[in-house]
C-alpha cells in the first residue's frame, strides 16, 4: 500500500468513525430531550401518553399520603389552576415538603395518574427572584442516577 | 476554503451563540404572570401575629384598597424593603396588611417564630395596620407565592390589581403602583 | 470604617488595572520602555489593592460586622471563624472579589518573577490581564460590591445553608476559581502573540506551565465538588451531569487538550493557530460558565446569584472579550503555518487525535448544556436533556481517546515508529482483555459488554503507562520531570476509567422499606437494620440508624449510622449518608422517611471501584504538578526567553 492509499483509508475510517458517534449521539440526545408540562397543559391534553415527561408546580398542601410501611407515596401537584395525582415509590429528597416546588419525571397513565420516576424538590425560603422561580421549569438539582 | 474564511469560522459561531444567550437572557419565561391579577384576592381567615384571638381575614380590609405584604423575619431581603414599607406607610395613607408566611418550617414551635417575628417588627418598625400570621402557609399559597416578599396591591372591591415579586423599590412603586392607586382612589 | 477603605481600595485598583491595560498595550506599540515598566508596577499595586479589600472583606466577616450587607447576607453570629472566613468568597459579591485577586495575582507573579520573556511581550500579556480585570472589576462595583452598607445594620446575619457548612466545600470554589483564572494567563499569552503577530512558537514554551497549574487547580476544584455532592446530597450519585457542573468540566476538557497542544506547537512548531484558539476557547468557557451561574440563564442548584442585569453584564463582557480575542484571530491566524509534515502514527497525530476526540467530547457536552435554551429561545418548548445522553455522548469519545493514549504514550516525533514496544503493548492487551473477564467473571460474577471494553483499556492504560518507568527504573534521576509528570497523570486517566467502569457496569441502588431486625443483602453484603434514636449535635438533632454490615460469615464487622438532621437554625432536614469505604468498593446508607409500623424508607448502594475516580483525578492533578515542575522550567530561569520558577511559585 502507497502511503498515499494509506492515507486515504485513515481519513475515510475517520469520516466513518465520526459519523457514527455524531448518529449515535444524536441518538442518545433525542432519547433524552425530556419535556416540561404544567398540570394546566397536562389537563389540556398536550403531554405524551407513552413517553416519559416531567411534571412541575407546586406540591398541594394536606395532598401527601403514604400507607403505613409502604415506599409508595400519593401526592397531587398544582399549578393554582389544574392538579394531577402524583403516585411515586422510592426516597422523596430532603427538601420535599407540602406547599413546596417540586419536578417529577415519570409517565402519564391512562387513568389520569402520573407515575414518577424520580422527585426533585426544590425552594428558597426566602425571596426567590423570577429566575429561580422558573427553577420550577428548569434542569433540576440533583438527580438520582449518576453519570 | 482559504485560509482566512477559515479562521473566521470560530468568530462567527461564536456570534450565533452570543444570539441564543441574549435571547435567552431577554425571553424570561420566567416572569411569572400572576394568574391572580385582575381577579378577587384569594379568600382568608387567619389569625393575628401580635394577638392569637385577632381574626383577620378579607372582609377586615372591605370596602378599602389595601397593600398585602408576604414577609418573614428570615427573610434578607423583606429587611432590605422595610424602610420602603415604613416610608409607604408614612405617605401614602393605605392601610398595609403583613402577611407572615413561613416563618418557621417544621419541627420548630410556630409560637417560637411568633415571638421572633414580633421581636422583628419591635427593632425594624412595624409599617403594618394588621398582620396576619399564616401557621400553615396555605393563604401564601393560595396567593400564589412564591417566595419573600412579595406585595399585592388589592382594591377597595377585593380584587388583585397589581404584584410585585422581590422587594419593593422606589421605581417599582412609582411606575406600577402609584398609577394604580390614583386610578382606584379616583375610581371610588 | 473598614469596608469603606476596601470598597475604596477596589476603586484604586480598577484605576490602576486601567493604567495596566492602556500601558500595556500601548506602550510595546510605541515602543516605550517606561511606559512598559509602568505596566509591570500598576500590575504589582492592582495586586496589592485587592489584597487589602479582600482583607477588608474578612475582617468585616471575622468582626462581625452586619452593617455589611453581604455579611449579613452571609453569616450570622454563631457561624464558626473558618466558615465566616469561607463566607468571604462564599458568595456571589466576595466570589467576584475573589475572582479579581486570584486574576490580579496570577498577574503580579508574572510581572514580579517571570524576568525571562522579552519586556514588550509580557507587558502585551499584562496589558491584556488588565484589560480583563477592569471587566471584573467595574461589574462587581456597578452590580455587586460587597462593601455596600445596610442601613438600617442587621442585629444577626443570615444562616449559611447548613448544605453548604462542609470544609470540602468551602475549598471547592477557590480552587475552581484559581483554575478559571489561570486559564486566563493562556489567554492572555494568546492575544498578545496575536497582537504582536509573532510566528513563532516560544510563546507556547512561556505559556506552558502557567496552563497546567492552572488545569491541574480546576481539576482539583471539579474533583472536590464531586466528592462532596457523593457524601453531603444524600443520593449517593458522584456527577450529575448538572449546568454548573458542566460549565466547569468542559474548560477543564478543552484545558486538557490545550497542555497537549502546546507541547506540539512548542517541539515542532505545528497546530500553532489550533492552539491559539484552544487558548482563547478555554478562557472563554470559563467566562461562559461564569454567565450561565451567574445569569440565571440555565438555573440549578449551584445558581446562587441570579439576575437578569448582572446576567446583560457578563454578556457584553463576554463579547467584549472574546469578540476582542477573536476578532485578533481571524486578523492574525492565517499568518500562521506549520514547519513541518507528521506521519500517520507520529506522536503529532496522537496528539491531534486526543485533540480532536477532547474537543469532540466537549461540543457533545456544550450541545446537551445549551440546547434547552436554544429550543427555550426559538420558542420550541421547554425541555431538559437527561443525563443517560451525556453518559453516552461522553462515552463515545472517551473510549477511543483513552485506547489511543496507550499506544500514543509511547510513540515518538515526526514518525511512524514504535520499535520493540509494540510487541509488549499487544501482549499487555492480552493480559488485560484476560484480567478484564477474570474480574467480571471471578469477583462480580456477571459478564458486561460495557465492563469488558472498560476494563480492558484501563487496565491496559495503567499497564502501558507502566511500561518505560520500568524499564528505566535503574535510572530514574535521569528522566525529566514533564515524562514523569505525563506517566503519573495517564496512570490517573487509568484510575478514572477503571472506576467507572466499576461503578458504572456493577452499582446496586436499591430503595426500600426496612423494619428493625430486618436485613437486606447486596453483593454478600447484609445490611441489617437494628433501630433508631435520637442524637443531639453542636447546632442540630438528628435521627440516627443502626445498620450492621456483615459477609456471608455473619460476622458484623461495621455498623453504619446514617442520619436525618434537623438543624436549630430551622429550613429542611439533611440527609447524613452512612459510608464504609475500602479499597474494592464503598457502602452507602441513607435514611429517608418514618413509613409508620416502626419501617423506615432507606437507600442502599453497593458502589465497586468508587474510590479510584477520585484517586484517578488527583493523579491526573498530581501529573500536572510534577510537569510544571520540571527543571527546563526553572533551569533555563536565567535565560532570555522562558518563563522562571514564577509557574512553580503560582502552584503553592
Amino acid at each position: 500500500m502507497t502511503p498515499r492509499r494509506k492515507r486515504m483509508l485513515a481519513v475515510a475510517a475517520i469520516v466513518i468513525g465520526v459519523g457514527a458517534a455524531t448518529t449515535v449521539a444524536l441518538q442518545a440526545l433525542n432519547e433524552n430531550l425530556l419535556y416540561f408540562y404544567s398540570p394546566s397543559q397536562i389537563m389540556a391534553g398536550e403531554a405524551p401518553g407513552e413517553r416519559s415527561f416531567r411534571l412541575g408546580g407546586l406540591v398541594t398542601t394536606g395532598s401527601v399520603q403514604r400507607s403505613p410501611g409502604s415506599m409508595e407515596v400519593r401526592f397531587t401537584v398544582t399549578d393554582h389552576a389544574q392538579t394531577i395525582p402524583v403516585s411515586y415509590t422510592g426516597l422523596l429528597p430532603d427538601l420535599f415538603r407540602e406547599g413546596q416546588g417540586v419536578v417529577a419525571r415519570g409517565k402519564l397513565l391512562d387513568d389520569g395518574t402520573f407515575v414518577a420516576e424520580e422527585v426533585l424538590a426544590k425552594h428558597d425560603e426566602n425571596y426567590m427572584p423570577p429566575e429561580v422561580a422558573e427553577s420550577l421549569h428548569q434542569p433540576p438539582p440533583a438527580a438520582g442516577g449518576a453519570s | 476554503m482559504t485560509r482566512s474564511l477559515k479562521s473566521l469560522v470560530p468568530a462567527a459561531i461564536f456570534v450565533v451563540l452570543v444570539g441564543f444567550l441574549f435571547v435567552g437572557l431577554f425571553r424570561d419565561p420566567s416572569k411569572i404572570p400572576s394568574p391572580l391579577v385582575g381577579k378577587p384576592a384569594p379568600d382568608f381567615t387567619l389569625e393575628g401575629l401580635r394577638d392569637p384571638s385577632q381574626v383577620i381575614s378579607n372582609e377586615s380590609l372591605a370596602g378599602r384598597m389595601y397593600l398585602l405584604n408576604v414577609w418573614n423575619s428570615s427573610c434578607v431581603t423583606c429587611r432590605q424593603e422595610h424602610p420602603m414599607l415604613m416610608q409607604i406607610a408614612r405617605s401614602s395613607g393605605l392601610p398595609i396588611v403583613g402577611l407572615n408566611w413561613k416563618e418557621v418550617d417544621w419541627p420548630e414551635d410556630p409560637e417560637v417564630g411568633r415571638v421572633r417575628a414580633i421581636d422583628w417588627l419591635t427593632r425594624f418598625g412595624d409599617p403594618y395596620e394588621l398582620v396576619a400570621y399564616d401557621k400553615e402557609g396555605s393563604v401564601g399559597i393560595n396567593f400564589g407565592v412564591y417566595g419573600t416578599p412579595e406585595t399585592f396591591l388589592v382594591s377597595a372591591d377585593g380584587m388583585i390589581l397589581a404584584k410585585r415579586v422581590g422587594a419593593m423599590t422606589p421605581e417599582a412603586w412609582e411606575q406600577e403602583f402609584l398609577p394604580l392607586i390614583a386610578r382606584g382612589q379616583g375610581g371610588s | 470604617m473598614i469596608p469603606e477603605l476596601g470598597h475604596f481600595a477596589v476603586v484604586l485598583a480598577l484605576l490602576l488595572a486601567a493604567a495596566q491595560g492602556f500601558f500595556g498595550i500601548v506602550g510595546p506599540q510605541r515602543g516605550r520602555v517606561a511606559w512598559m515598566n509602568a505596566a509591570h508596577s500598576a500590575a504589582i499595586g492592582q495586586w496589592v489593592f485587592l489584597s487589602l479589600a479582600f482583607g477588608c472583606l474578612i475582617y468585616a466577616f471575622v468582626q462581625f460586622d452586619f452593617s455589611v450587607r453581604y455579611v449579613a447576607g452571609h453569616s450570622n453570629s454563631l457561624l464558626p471563624t473558618f466558615y465566616r472566613v469561607a463566607a468571604s468568597w462564599g458568595g456571589h459579591e466576595g466570589s467576584l472579589l475573589f475572582w479579581a485577586l486570584v486574576l490580579a495575582t496570577w498577574t503580579a507573579v508574572l510581572a514580579a518573577f517571570s524576568r525571562a520573556v522579552p519586556l514588550a511581550f509580557k507587558s502585551r500579556v499584562i496589558g491584556v490581564l488588565g484589560l480583563v480585570s477592569i471587566g471584573f472589576l467595574t461589574f462587581m462595583l456597578f452590580t455587586s460590591n460587597p462593601f455596600a452598607r445596610l442601613v438600617p445594620a442587621a442585629v444577626d446575619g443570615n444562616d449559611l445553608n447548613p448544605l453548604l457548612q462542609d470544609p470540602a466545600l468551602a475549598i471547592h470554589p477557590p480552587m475552581l476559581y484559581v483554575g478559571y483564572v489561570g486559564f486566563a494567563m493562556a489567554f492572555a499569552f494568546a492575544c498578545a502573540t496575536l497582537i504582536e503577530g509573532r510566528t513563532d512558537t516560544l510563546w507556547a514554551k512561556w505559556a506552558r506551565p502557567w496552563t497546567l497549574v492552572a488545569w491541574l487547580f480546576l481539576g482539583i476544584g471539579i474533583t472536590l465538588g464531586s466528592w462532596w455532592a457523593y457524601y453531603e446530597l444524600g443520593w449517593g450519585g458522584y456527577w450529575f451531569w448538572d449546568p454548573v457542573e458542566n460549565a466547569s468540566f468542559m474548560p477543564w476538557l478543552i484545558g486538557t487538550a490545550l497542555i497537549h497542544s502546546l507541547a506540539v506547537t512548542e517541539k515542532r512548531g505545528l497546530f500553532k493557530s489550533w492552539t491559539l484558539l484552544l487558548a482563547i476557547s478555554a478562557f472563554s468557557l470559563s467566562l461562559l460558565g461564569t454567565f450561565l451561574v451567574r445569569s440565571g440563564v440555565l438555573v440549578s442548584v449551584h445558581a446562587f446569584a441570579t439576575d437578569p442585569a448582572r446576567g446583560l453584564y457578563i454578556l457584553a463582557f463576554l463579547v467584549a472579550v472574546i469578540g476582542g480575542a477573536l476578532a485578533l484571530y481571524t486578523w492574525r491566524a492565517p499568518m500562521m503555518k506549520s514547519e513541518s509534515g507528521f506521519e500517520l502514527a507520529s506522536r503529532e497525530a496522537f496528539l491531534l487525535f486526543n485533540n480532536a476526540l477532547l474537543v469532540g467530547a466537549t461540543l457533545l457536552i456544550l450541545l446537551g448544556t445549551l440546547y434547552p435554551l436554544f429550543l427555550d429561545a426559538l420558542s420550541l418548548g421547554k425541555i431538559s436533556v437527561g443525563p443517560p445522553y451525556f453518559n453516552v455522548a461522553f462515552m463515545i469519545p472517551m473510549v477511543p481517546l483513552v485506547l489511543l493514549m496507550s499506544i500514543g504514550m509511547h510513540s515518538v516525533w515526526k514518525r511512524s515508529r514504535l520499535g520493540p514496544v509494540r510487541n509488549k503493548l499487544l501482549v499487555l492487551l492480552g493480559v488485560a482483555v484476560a484480567a478484564a473477564v477474570a474480574l467480571m467473571l471471578f469477583n462480580y460474577g456477571e459478564f458486561h459488554w460495557m465492563g469488558l471494553v472498560g476494563f480492558t483499556i484501563s487496565i491496559w492504560l495503567i499497564a502501558s503507562a507502566l511500561v518505560e518507568p520500568i524499564a528505566k527504573w535503574g535510572q530514574w534521576r535521569t528522566l525529566p520531570a514533564g515524562f514523569w509528570g505525563m506517566v503519573i497523570a495517564h496512570l490517573g486517566v487509568g484510575m478514572f476509567t477503571l472506576g467507572v467502569t466499576g461503578v458504572e457496569s456493577y452499582r446496586i441502588e436499591r430503595d426500600i422499606s426496612m423494619g428493625v431486625g430486618e436485613t437486606v443483602t447486596l453483593q454478600g453484603y447484609n445490611f441489617r437494620f437494628e433501630g433508631t434514636r435520637m442524637v443531639q449535635g453542636p447546632n442540630y438533632e438528628a435521627i440516627e440508624a443502626d445498620i450492621a454490615i456483615s459477609r456471608e460469615d455473619g460476622k458484623v464487622f461495621t455498623t453504619l449510622r446514617p442520619q436525618k438532621r434537623f438543624y436549630a437554625s430551622g429550613g429542611n432536614p439533611m440527609t447524613e449518608a452512612g459510608i464504609h469505604v475500602n479499597y474494592a468498593r464503598d457502602l452507602f446508607v441513607a435514611l429517608g422517611e418514618d413509613l409508620g409500623q416502626g419501617r423506615w424508607s432507606m437507600r442502599v448502594q453497593y458502589k465497586p471501584l468508587l474510590r479510584y475516580i477520585w484517586l484517578g483525578a488527583l493523579f491526573m492533578a498530581l501529573g500536572g504538578l510534577v510537569a510544571a515542575a520540571d527543571r527546563r522550567y526553572r533551569v533555563r530561569a536565567s535565560a532570555k526567553d522562558t518563563v522562571p520558577a514564577g509557574a512553580g511559585e503560582a502552584a503553592r
